[in-house]
């Protein structure tokens, strides 16, 4: 591209900034933006592009100059209104919304760990699993199926408990996982960072692998096949009657009760989110906080400045745990159903591509990040497949090579390579945007001086200054004993 | 002085042979020991009921009928996971980095490996071949399979570690985590593209399946044949020269020399005239050669072989590296010896121990139960020197 153009287009964005910056038509701007991307949507429900400018005008609501009690008011008809609309209408855009707000949560958690603490946590689904397998054992018959082979229960067996002790147990979860998590965190928050890095992994693969064998002696876990059906929370008649006097003239259909149960996990993810959002940012700025990031910074001195290392870091651990294990209960009541594989090693790496994407220590950066991760997993993936196995299906040939679709491998199916997806996710942000797409505040003013001692330490050894964006320093001097 | 100079390369030579022999025999019988002494505790209990009435011995009885066979696998494993462990090493020895995706160089390794011979099977060049031959085709495998695991593990570090030396440590460990995704989907898709399936199995050639009968004991009353597959001895064969190779290269030769130097401190290193991103990329290439010659041992051994195989093998070489004290070759190989025999043991004997409420798939997370045992009471590794945490 020639400077000539380049400067036109910067010019022209400028241009537009300043038009959009003055109060008013940013507000009209984003309100055409919006209803643009809900008509959208509402009229034609499959199309991706659709969808995609729906969801970013979430973005723009952020970024736009505008009050912010404008920006509350807008996010919330749009999560609270438009969403579930939208939704409804199109069952799939729910699931993955409901999956980013999941996943959101979860790397919100997740981002505490690593992003301010920066202690890298390979095994953080393990929390997830110990809340899921919580409420999958204690919300269905699995307490009366102890002494059962997996696979065999005798019928009409109840349930152990009600389901409304479902929100009861949204707190147990919290409790459960965070206990776990110090529990844990005890023995290997001595260690140093990517020791504790290949602990956590392990740690995870242990309670995959428990999840897996837990069928015997006593069949806590079902094993394999794992435990169904799971309760869910009851939803009054009443209010799905009303609500369906609203709801059904604008969706066009009437809405069922699994719709109803969907929308609903998916406002209870939101509260999780608005609980983990104020309750980081209070963290962020709090003595916690700040500790956890003096630790993150440089641990010698975090000690010598008397900061408590190891409670505090056992703090991190338990406060991303605990977010953790909540999500895994709606998780399990969501699906009526878990299994050792939903909490598979790969699990942990996507959340942890969520949080690197978006950029370590940032809200709004980590949300972003599992909006991309999800959307690009479920949507972009699968619409690959779905392009391919139509190719399959016809009758096209590949011009120059001469290869006809038909024969290509049904193997290829870019709906599971999810881990080349991570992995390129993972190599480009570290190599060249390693603070993420939207860094965090703190960063920012750090990423200046990093540069330069990265530029200045081609050779490495004596990076003692430079600041990653997990922010531990080097300066260990190499003294290893030789191979 | 030449003399003493060949007596010192000769010593570089003998020394892990005879480290070899004490650590397997010394591992052996302590484990053993400790085993039979359960069982002699158990004696009279319910375990030793349960165990009468499955197996119709007792505990004790059970215990050493299967000891030397147990014994055997455990070492065979062992030496997978030390020539394994041995990359691990020689690149955390350097670079203080747990190359993460050095799992997948071993993958590639056995990948590469087993399609050679199964192109060569498919185009009759193994058919009723002399065992002269068979040896040379495997060989001919091998030393693909390094060459390509070499290449890409320098190519690793080229692309991936080496523009984030400088940044502190956990940087270039998630992008290890990203390349060894990367790399199992990448095997993956080039595997599956051919043929539909993304699994191999190796030919069956030569005389690799033959059981070797080693001796026959009789112990109490029980007469047992103590039999080795000839391919164990490949893969204990194969990875003793390994170690001892590697230990020759890095103790004895210049370039080892200058290994050990950048190891010790790079930008000194670097004043002296070593070119310290060519010691590097020397470091990455011995390590992914010798994880890709694993990698074939692997695959010989256990004959099926996925993208994802090098995750478990992997990460429990990298247990036996830290066991031993990582950065440390003798360490790795007593520490994948250490770890190789308690796992058989406790897929063998786990489940009659405990009246089979654990069974053998709890193997897997032995490793792990170790590595966190080790990490806590003994961070540097059982023959690691004693060196502060490094921030």
């Amino acid at each position: 591209m020639d400077k000539g153009l380049l400067n036109q287009l910067s010019k022209w964005t400028q241009a537009l900034q300043t038009r959009l910056t003055k109060g008013r038509g940013a507000t009209i701007f984003i309100l055409i933006y919006l209803a643009i991307g809900t008509i959208w949507v509402y009229f034609s429900p499959r199309s991706l592009l659709a969808f995609l400018l729906f969801i970013s005008s979430a973005i723009l609501i952020y970024y736009l100059p505008l009050t912010t009690r404008f920006k509350f008011g807008l996010a919330a008809v749009m999560l609270l209104v438009l969403v579930p609309i939208l939704g409804v209408r199109n069952i799939f855009y729910l699931e993955v919304i409901f999956q980013i707000s999941v996943f959101a949560a979860l790397a919100l958690g997740l981002n505490i760990v690593v992003g301010f603490a920066g202690l890298l946590d390979l095994g953080y689904v393990a929390f997830y699993a110990v809340g899921a397998y919580l409420w999958a054992f204690f919300g269905s018959q699995q307490p009366y199926l102890l002494y059962e082979i997996p696979g065999t229960a005798p019928p009409g067996t109840p349930f152990f408990l009600p389901a409304d002790t479902f929100y009861l147990f949204m707190f147990l979860g919290i409790i459960l996982a965070a206990f776990t998590g110090i529990l844990l965190g005890l023995p290997v928050l001595r260690l140093r960072g990517d020791y504790l890095a290949i602990v956590t992994l392990g740690f995870g693969e242990v309670i995959r692998v428990l999840a897996n064998n837990l069928d015997k002696p006593w069949n806590i876990t079902n094993g394999p096949q794992g435990i169904t059906p799971i309760q869910r929370p009851t939803l009054p008649e009443p209010l799905l009657n009303a609500l369906r006097v609203v709801l059904n003239p604008i969706v066009g259909h009437n809405v069922t009760e699994g719709e109803f149960y969907n929308l609903f996990f998916y406002l209870l993810a939101l509260l999780v989110i608005l609980v983990v959002i104020v309750v980081v940012r209070r963290l962020d700025d709090s003595k916690i906080g700040r500790a956890w990031i003096a630790i993150r910074e440089d641990e010698t001195a975090a000690i010598a400045m008397g900061i408590p290392l190891v409670r505090l870091k056992l703090a991190a651990f338990a406060a991303g745990a605990s977010f953790a294990g909540v999500m895994g209960i709606l998780f399990a009541a969501s699906r009526t159903f878990v299994s050792p594989e939903s909490f598979s090693f790969m699990q942990s790496i996507g959340v942890l591509s969520m949080v690197i994407l978006g950029g370590l220590g940032s809200i709004p950066g980590v949300i972003v990040g599992a909006a991309v991760v999800i959307i690009l997993n479920l949507q972009v993936l699968q619409g690959l497949s779905l392009y391919l196995s139509q190719l399959r299906q016809s009758d096209a040939v590949i011009p120059i090579i001469n290869f006809a679709w038909k024969n290509l491998s049904t193997q290829l199916d870019p709906a599971k390579y999810q881990r080349m997806l991570f992995g390129i996710i993972l190599i480009v942000m570290m190599i060249y945007r390693p603070a993420g797409l939207i860094p965090a505040e703190r960063r920012k003013r750090e990423l200046t001086r990093e540069e330069e001692a990265l530029e200045n330490n081609d050779l490495g050894a004596g990076g003692a200054d430079a600041q990653d964006p997990t922010g531990q320093s080097t300066s260990g001097e190499v003294e290893h004993g030789a191979a | 002085m030449r003399r003493l100079l060949n007596a010192t390369l000769l010593i570089e030579i003998l020394r892990p042979l005879g480290q070899i022999a004490v650590f397997v025999t010394g591992a052996g019988m302590i484990l053993s020991a400790l085993m039979l002494g359960l069982a002699v505790l158990l004696r009279g209990s319910t375990v030793d009921a349960t165990t009468i009435s499955n197996y119709g011995v007792d505990l004790f009885t059970y215990t050493l009928v299967n000891l030397p066979q147990v014994l055997i696998d455990g070492v065979t494993i062992g030496f997978v996971y030390a020539a394994i462990a041995l990359g691990y090493t020689m690149v955390y020895g350097v670079l203080e980095f747990i190359n993460f995706a050095h799992s997948e160089i071993f993958a590639i390794g056995a990948f590469v490996g087993v399609e050679i011979l199964i192109a060569l099977n498919n185009s009759g060049y193994l058919n009723d071949i002399s065992y002269a031959m068979a040896y040379f085709w495997l060989l001919l495998a091998v030393i693909a399979a390094m060459i390509a695991a070499g290449a890409t593990a320098v190519a690793m570090e080229r692309i991936a570690y080496r523009p984030l030396r400088g940044a502190p440590r956990l940087v270039p460990l998630i992008s290890a985590i990203g390349v060894s995704f990367f790399l199992q989907d990448a095997i993956r898709l080039i595997e599956s593209l051919t043929t539909g399936q993304f699994h191999r199995i190796i030919p069956t050639f030569g005389n690799f399946d033959q059981q070797i009968s080693l001796a026959s004991l009789n112990i109490i009353g029980t007469k047992i044949d103590l039999i080795i597959q000839v391919k164990s001895v490949i893969v204990i064969v194969s990875a003793i020269f390994m170690v001892v190779g590697l230990n020759y290269l890095v103790n004895a030769t210049k370039l080892g020399k200058a290994i050990r130097s950048v190891a010790q401190d790079r930008v000194t290193a670097n004043l002296m005239g070593i070119n310290v991103n060519r010691i590097i990329a020397m470091t990455f290439l011995i390590g992914g050669t010798l994880g890709g010659a694993a990698g074939v041992l692997f695959a010989l051994k256990f004959t099926r072989i996925d993208p994802f195989v090098g995750f478990f093998p992997g990460l429990k070489a990298f247990t036996a590296a830290v066991l031993g004290g990582i950065g440390n070759i003798t360490g790795a190989l007593l520490g994948g010896l250490v770890l190789g025999m308690l796992e058989t043991f406790s897929g063998s004997y786990l489940s009659v121990f405990t009246m089979g409420a654990f069974g053998a798939e709890y193997k897997d997370i032995l490793a792990f139960a170790i590595l966190i045992l080790v990490l806590i009471f003994r961070p540097s590794g059982l023959l690691g020197e004693q060196v502060g945490q490094k921030a």
